[in-house]
């Protein structure tokens, strides 16, 4: 398992996957936190994160599937699976491996916006007036909801051995589960149930976290989220015909 | 015998691409595994090296059953797949060292710098696989799979796309290695057979059509050369 997370790591840094990404995450998430004046802090006036933590899902949504696209798509095209499938490894090494293999470069991508709140701790009328609980529920809560991203991601990279398709169906997969619950739970005539459709999505989760209050509920629901398509990921990968 | 194979048989949808192929082998005795195009030679690579599972029959590597061992089975085993996939963004020390870490290998920087002397990537080493020429690439794929000195080495058509002189390097890599391990390899170049081969099993549509040594299968099939027993053989079914 650490021997497939060492070697796609390997593979991130050597060609460019995660220089790039990481540095597009962070210029993104500059951009709406100091330059475009809709959600920069310097506009809005208050020593307080929420516009970063509102926009990175949404960041995530298409930069976790751009990481996760190649991760075993790539592999069974080149026929480099091969290459895993007949070592001494089982199924789940390779899955897992792979998952946080890609989540380390979620990690990797999240850490340097740390310096976001540093500056917002001493930019505040009095150094520190910010609502430490809140943002630290809030990077537990993004990394959670990394963690999800990337499992779909994975997910989707093994049903497909093209990587735009899996990309494709990734970002459907990610946006699906983080806001479309909550709006099919809208429609009119599923309102009885509305607050359970509401409760599968990820974004209440992440929401309820982001307070500041770590509910097992919510560490739980993203636990299970995450193993779930991995144990997807490793069915598909255990019926293989290709 | 190291590889024990009973009546394997793989079906793809309606098409059977390997119907019921029983044979051994051995160490020390090369064996070329001959057939044309599309006869199932890959195939039943495949499913010795526990990739993909057979449809119905059973075969053991070293001992061990391919359904109810497979990881012994896989450590046991060198595989060099057709078309020798690999790490591409890797460099070749790295994809070395990733391989010698699933393995668990004990002294692996000494174990590396054996295999890379052994196969003569010496003055490539320090390069990109992706940087690399087709005939050092395949050395590469021929480092990986004997990077863990398996009793075992499956080459699937090791030395197509070569020139003759990388042919040459690589027929002779083998041929040392088959005098201490059991070697299955397959290729369409004839004369390679007769260089290195001790036997030979040629497979058609599925089905085995000869299995012997080679020096019998050119008595039994009257004189001429392994060429025109191969077509003889493989045309008339």
């Amino acid at each position: 398992m650490l021997t497939i997370l060492k070697k796609d790591l390997a593979d991130f840094f050597n060609s460019l996957v995660a220089y790039i990404t990481i540095g597009i995450f962070l210029l993104v998430t500059g951009l709406f936190l100091w330059v475009f004046p809709e959600s920069s802090i310097l506009d809005y006036g208050y020593a307080g994160l929420d516009s970063l933590f509102n926009v990175v899902p949404y960041i995530f949504m298409f930069l976790i599937p751009a990481i996760t696209m190649r991760s075993i798509a790539e592999e069974r095209k080149e026929g480099t699976f091969e290459l895993l499938a007949t070592r001494p490894l089982t199924d789940w090494q390779i899955v897992i491996g792979k998952f946080l293999a890609c989540l380390s470069i979620v990690l990797l991508a999240l850490i340097p916006t740390l310096i976001y709140y540093i500056t917002v701790y001493q930019l505040g009328v009095s150094p520190g007036n910010i609502d430490s609980g809140a943002v630290i529920g809030s990077y537990i809560g993004l990394l959670l909801l990394g963690g999800a991203f990337t499992s779909l991601g994975i997910f989707s990279s093994a049903i497909s051995k093209n990587q735009i398709i899996s990309f494709a169906i990734a970002v459907f997969l990610c946006f699906f589960a983080f806001s479309g619950f909550e709006s099919i739970s809208q429609l009119l005539s599923l309102q009885n149930i509305g607050s359970y459709i509401t409760g599968l999505g990820i974004n209440q989760h992440y929401q309820s976290i982001s307070r500041g209050v770590l509910d097992t509920r919510d560490l739980l629901y993203f636990l299970s989220f995450i193993s779930l398509f991995l144990l997807f990921t490793h069915i598909i990968l255990r019926a293989r015909k290709w | 015998m190291s590889i024990v194979v009973n009546k394997i048989s793989k079906v793809y949808g309606q098409q059977k691409a390997v119907d019921e192929i029983s044979f051994s082998a051995s160490p020390g005795k090369i064996l070329g595994f001959l057939g044309p195009n599309g006869a199932g030679k890959s195939t039943t690579m495949k499913i010795i090296t526990c990739f993909i599972p057979q449809t119905s029959g059973s075969a053991s590597v070293c001992g061990f059953d391919l359904m109810e061992n497979p990881m012994e089975v896989r450590r046991n085993i060198g595989y060099l797949p057709e078309h020798n996939p690999l790490y591409l963004d890797l460099y070749v020390k790295e994809a070395l060292g990733f391989m010698a870490d699933i393995y668990q290998i004990p002294k692996k920087h000494k174990r590396i710098a054996e295999v890379i002397e052994l196969t003569g990537l010496g003055d490539e080493q320090h390069k990109k696989i992706a940087a690399l020429s087709k005939g050092y690439r395949q050395r590469v794929g021929l480092a990986q799979a004997i990077l863990h000195d398996p009793k075992v080495l499956i080459l699937d058509e090791p030395t197509t796309g070569l020139d003759p002189n990388q042919i040459i390097g690589i027929r002779n890599l083998i041929k040392d290695l088959g005098k201490t391990k059991t070697v299955i390899f397959s290729t369409h170049i004839m004369q390679e057979v007769e260089a290195i081969c001790e036997q030979v099993i040629i497979i058609d549509k599925g089905k085995i059509v000869a299995d012997d040594d080679l020096k019998e299968l050119k008595n039994k099939n009257g004189q001429g050369s392994l060429e025109e027993i191969f077509i003889r053989l493989t045309h008339m079914s």
